[in-house]
């Protein structure tokens, strides 16, 4: 059985080494400690050694070959013995072809680069469930503002963003106009100023200055200039231009009654606002009985929980509801996971730590890709009724707008005071025909005017 | 309670300890007959004799690798240096055998030793004898440093180095030996790694160690005084370990940070404590930390030159005001 | 003893006590069994074979970093070793292998140290130049040329302290000798009577310099005249020489804390390094030769003990086949044993960490 010589590590810093010389001919006999062959390394010329006795069976590599560190160079074996070269892994270089080696390496490299930066692209455009409005990751840092630096301490804005204080309106009083703890904390008590307090001297706690909005009108209202685009910027970009191009929209409108949930929201949270948070205390929103009672509505018509897959129709087998949140980036959209099975106060609970989170960047993307359905609230803007695009895979979107205080005639033809809300559902008509769509709405009208039947 | 020198405070503690744990020797140039240059180990010879306080020959590299082969086998040998600049002429021994002996062998082998002696500028002395080599020390992990600021912290940080078993480097300081402070006459420890707040205060903290901590005081009462500005003074005492708790819990409570230490700014101490503040408390600062450090040149000679170049209250206040 | 000793213990009017001390130790040769004259013959053998399996092996990069092999002096760990008594220790710089074998570590946990696995005498933190084994009395193991000469006076400080009749001894290469360590160490070891025998191992080449380019004076020993302290000159390749003139010196290290000096000549057949890659530059093809046809310390003795009848042709084979299996075996075992576990990186740094005491407080690493 040959033994097979390998390129040995003749320094620290070796890699490979180049063959410069036969000492042992095909066939010479060979004992322990004899030179085979001189070995050009990093350092210098060395000898490589036999730690075997026999005959050199055969010379694996010619005289100039570059040969990496471990790589076969030579057999050795028994006087007479029979040695197939090609069972033996051959790994040299070719003979002094390092120089163009090195490009060919440099393209492998890119290659690999390119290679790894794909799947990223894949997902981002590609299957089922994976195509939520901004489901790339949020970027871990913010896309540089090149227009204006805010100097504002580290602290000073962690405060601000926890209190949601508008710092761009603030001035600062630390050293250089930084915005400090100090300024925040005087902007919760006074609000944010619109006194002229000029650049006060030492360490004045109060903030001073003209906020921008209140600045007498007249020249340029803003900057110009070009702000870079974003990665999340970009995805929105793509992904709802083609929503709104491929998908076939249509459009449905319903004006609910909202006064059952407000009583119902006002009788719950009287009875669960002040219970410490691991016992499910805190405050239910309009927006959780949304989406509950959507989750609800999907289950009941799951001919709307579906999505368009070109040679299908795929009908999910849960209600995920997703909700879109807006960030400092854009817009992202987790997910509530099987909603339909979740009580009121757990998708409260949910819903509250998302949205934290989306602010925070700190979502998962397991955490907003997913979704089947999708509930766009712009209430708080008070806006009377908007219409959303689709986002996609799902086959529908709800866009809900503000509570309103109206006149209505009563059952007794009385005209009292009512809670109105309306609801527009956006539907890929596709999927969901007008019918379909049409019973959807009135379910989650009948659950919404309705709360108690959501326990049902 | 009785008010001792430094200089007492640390012979006190070598007195203890040498009478508690009779592998306690001390070696260094002029320690014994001569009663020490900096008279730190007075009356020490008298009491203790020939065999266990030594007299060395101006020799660091020898004495101080002597001393970390001896420890090998359980000697525990407190090494004085006439100066911690003369580290320089021993750093193979300081600075690769007793620090890398334990982790090399596995923990089969133990350097319990001491290295200790001044460490400070502001004395007119010249650039080759005022260096402060904390930060090379605290740099290698393997070995402990302490500067302690004051008599009381001096005797119970000398104490623990003494009675650990992994290398400690005492850096002392000759403009405190001569200083007193209130220290008990019962025995006491001060564990190595545990900062003292020497002034409690809202508006900024001030982190220091050794003479700096005094210096740092100094700046606080001017402060207060005339700016009325409350600051928080913290003495690290040990640089490794480190209490980075104290450290971050100050900042977190003023929201800025001064760091005064006397080693030059590149690299030095207060580098790696900026480091940790900002790693750790970042969002708990409402501005940039800034460093009062020695001037980046080698020591001058010229007195007055030299009392600008090492941190001084002046210095340390107007650091304080650029950032409040 | 020594060249010098007439003038030097003139000088010191200690030449009745060295007179005694040569008294003791004589007929240290002549005490041997064939059964111990075995055991050093073996052990030789052994210390080269496994030099030369953890060569292959560093070829065939399971070994990194620096190798510093020991192959043609393995006469003097060996000698040095048979004359340890219980209370004597023995520190040596980075080409350490010899003695770590010698002392009786064995070659699994010697050559898994090598490579880098927890199965190692350091727990593959050391490598090849930081070998320790402080309960065979072997301090290691020091990579740092001379950086070790004032250690062994330490050890020599503490066993007087301690009142221990022993003496250590701190071998050097003749590169050493040019470092001020080396002469600090000398100074304090005569200045204060330690109990140290420091060993030249003179193999003529401070890395790959000849001791003709860097060392004034020769030969070097002589340069302890200077410091009071008795020297000689040995010729390594004999083990009984070495013995013979060493084991005296031991004695009077133990018996009157006096130091000493001595210069053993030898040869290192491979370079500094393995890496080094002009040993055959700097020196001659011709002159390795002739070490290894007429000076090799193995070879000769072999010659010696066929002629006292202690060997056979039989029993250097089996010696032989014996020494290569249990290098193989070694290899076989360092290469199945497990790295270090990655928390390792952080033990054996401080002893309070390892330990957990109580008063542990602050940081002490610094990772995050």
């Amino acid at each position: 059985m040959a033994t097979i010589i390998e390129m040995p590590k003749l320094s620290d810093t070796m890699t490979a080494g180049t063959l410069v010389k036969w000492l042992k001919k095909e066939g010479d006999s060979v004992s322990t400690g004899d030179m085979l062959a001189e070995v050009e390394t990093d350092k210098a010329t060395m000898e490589l050694e036999s730690f075997e006795d026999g005959v050199l069976l055969k010379q694996l590599v010619k005289n100039g070959a570059e040969v990496p560190v471990g790589s076969p160079v030579a057999a050795i074996g028994e006087k007479g013995e029979k040695f197939d070269p090609s069972s033996v892994k051959q790994e040299s270089a070719p003979e002094k072809e390092s120089e163009q080696d090195a490009p060919k390496k440099e393209q492998t490299e890119e290659a690999r680069t390119s290679e790894k930066a794909e799947p990223r692209e894949e997902t981002a455009s590609g299957e089922a469930g994976g195509s939520e409005t901004a489901q790339e990751e949020p970027p871990s840092e913010p896309a540089p503002d090149t227009s204006r630096r805010l100097r504002i301490s580290p602290l000073a804005r962690k405060l601000a963003r926890e209190k949601g204080v508008p710092v761009e309106r603030l001035k600062g009083s630390g050293p250089g106009g930084r915005i400090v703890k100090a300024d925040i904390q005087a902007a919760l008590e006074q609000g944010v100023p619109a006194d002229t307090g000029k650049d006060g001297a030492g360490r004045s706690k109060a903030p001073a200055g003209v906020p921008a909005m209140y600045a007498a009108s007249g020249g340029t209202i803003a900057e110009e200039k070009d702000i870079p685009v974003s990665n999340m910027r970009g995805t929105i970009a793509r992904r709802l231009l083609e929503s709104k191009t491929q998908i076939p929209h249509y459009y449905l409108e319903v004006e609910v009654d909202a006064a059952p949930i407000l009583a119902a929201r006002a009788s719950i949270n009287a009875s669960i606002a002040e219970l410490p948070p691991e016992k499910g205390g805190g405050k239910l929103s309009v927006n959780d009985f949304i989406m509950k009672a959507a989750a609800e509505a999907l289950r009941r018509v799951p001919a709307v929980n579906c999505s368009w897959a070109d040679s299908s129709i795929k009908q999910h087998p849960a209600a995920h509801v997703s909700f879109a949140v807006a960030i400092d980036e854009g817009l992202i959209t987790p997910v509530i996971f099987d909603a339909h099975a979740k009580t009121l106060r757990h998708i409260s609970a949910e819903t509250k730590d998302l949205a934290w989170k989306a602010k925070n960047k700190k979502l998962k993307p397991e955490e907003f890709t997913g979704g089947t359905f999708c509930v766009s609230n712009l209430g708080m803007f008070g806006l009377d009724r908007f219409s959303a695009i689709i986002n996609p895979p799902n086959a529908a979107i709800l866009a809900v707008g503000a509570t309103r205080k109206i006149p209505v005639v009563s059952g007794n033809d009385q005209i009292e005071i009512g809670h109105r809300m309306a609801l527009t559902l956006s539907c890929d008509h596709r999927v969901v025909d007008g019918a379909t769509g049409a019973e959807f709405l009135a379910t989650l009208r009948n659950l919404l005017e309705n709360p108690a039947l959501m326990l049902a | 309670m009785p008010q001792i020198t430094y200089r007492k405070a640390l012979n006190d503690a070598f007195a203890e300890e040498l009478e508690r744990d009779e592998n306690v020797i001390m070696l260094g140039e002029e320690i014994a007959q001569y009663n020490g240059a900096y008279k730190v180990t007075e009356g020490l010879h008298a009491r203790f004799g020939d065999g266990r306080i030594m007299d060395t020959p101006i020799s660091e590299a020898g004495f101080a690798g002597l001393g970390i082969g001896a420890s090998m086998l359980g000697v525990r040998p407190i090494i004085e240096l006439m100066f911690w600049s003369f580290s320089y002429v021993a750093f193979d021994q300081l600075f690769n055998n007793a620090p890398m002996i334990r982790y090399m062998s596995g923990g089969l082998i133990n350097v319990p030793i001491v290295v200790r002696g001044p460490a400070n500028g502001g004395t007119n002395v010249g650039a080759t004898h005022s260096h402060t080599p904390e930060n090379f020390a605290a740099y290698t992990p393997g070995l402990k440093v302490v500067c302690p600021s004051n008599a009381y912290d001096a005797k119970g940080l000398m104490k623990s180095a003494v009675r650990d078993n992994d290398p400690v480097f005492v850096m002392e300081n000759t403009l405190l030996y001569g200083q007193k402070w209130d220290v008990p006459e019962e025995e006491y420890l001060i564990p190595l790694g545990k900062a003292d707040i020497k002034r409690e205060g809202t508006d900024i903290s001030l982190i220091a160690h050794g003479r700096c901590v005094i210096t740092c005081l100094e700046a606080a009462r001017v402060l207060k005084e005339e700016h009325e500005i409350d600051a928080e003074v913290v003495d690290l005492r040990s640089i490794r370990p480190l209490d980075q708790e104290a450290i971050i819990d100050s900042v977190k409570k003023t929201n800025r940070a001064v760091l005064v230490d006397e080693n030059k700014p590149f690299c030095g101490t207060s580098a790696q404590i900026a480091a940790l503040i900002q790693e750790h408390a970042f969002d708990y600062l409402d501005a940039p930390v800034k460093r009062v450090s020695s001037l980046d040149a080698p020591q001058i000679y010229s007195k007055p030159l030299e009392d600008e170049m090492v941190p001084n209250a002046k210095r340390i206040v107007k650091a304080v005001q650029e950032i409040l | 003893m020594s060249k010098n000793s007439n003038t030097t213990t003139t000088a010191n009017g200690k030449s009745g006590t060295a007179q005694s001390a040569k008294k003791k130790s004589a007929g240290v040769n002549a005490s041997l069994t064939r059964e111990d004259k075995v055991l050093l013959y073996r052990d030789m053998v052994r210390i080269r074979r496994f030099e030369e399996r953890s060569l292959h092996a560093y070829q065939q990069g399971k070994i990194g970093g620096f190798l510093h092999l020991y192959i043609g002096q393995e006469s003097i760990a060996v000698a040095s070793a048979s004359l340890m008594g219980g209370h004597d220790h023995i520190i040596t710089a980075y080409r350490d292998h010899g003695q770590a074998l010698s002392v009786g570590m064995t070659m699994n946990e010697c050559m898994a140290e090598l490579y880098g696995k927890f199965t190692g005498c350091s727990k593959g933190k050391g490598g090849s130049m930081h070998f320790f084994a402080p309960d065979k009395n072997y301090w290691g193991g020091h990579g740092i040329v001379a950086g070790q000469t004032p250690l062994g006076a330490g050890i020599a400080f503490a066993l007087k302290y301690k009142k221990l009749k022993g003496c250590c001894l701190c071998l050097l290469g003749d590169g050493a000798v040019n470092q001020g360590a080396y002469h600090e160490s000398l100074n304090l070891a005569a200045l204060w009577n330690l109990p140290v025998v420091y060993i030249i191992e003179n193999n003529r080449y401070s890395m790959g310099t000849s001791q003709e380019r860097s060392s004034a004076g020769a030969p070097l020993a002589r340069r302890a005249e200077s410091y009071d302290m008795d020297w000689d000159v040995v010729d390594g390749s004999s083990v009984y020489e070495i013995r013979k003139k060493l084991a005296p010196a031991m004695q009077r290290a133990r018996d009157e804390h006096r130091p000493c000096v001595l210069e053993i000549q030898t040869y290192r057949y491979r370079g500094h390094s393995v890496a080094d890659a002009n040993h055959e530059k700097y020196r001659s093809k011709k002159e390795i030769e002739d070490y290894k046809q007429n000076h090799d310390p193995i070879m000769l003795f072999q010659q010696t003990l066929l002629k006292e009848g202690v060997l056979t042709d039989e029993k250097i084979d089996e010696i032989d086949r014996e020494a290569k299996n249990e290098a193989a075996e070694s290899a076989k075992f360092a290469d199945e044993s497990p790295y270090p576990p990655e928390e390792e990186i952080f033990t054996d740094v401080y002893w309070e960490v390892d330990h957990k005491t109580e008063k542990n407080q602050g940081r002490l690493f610094f990772n995050d």
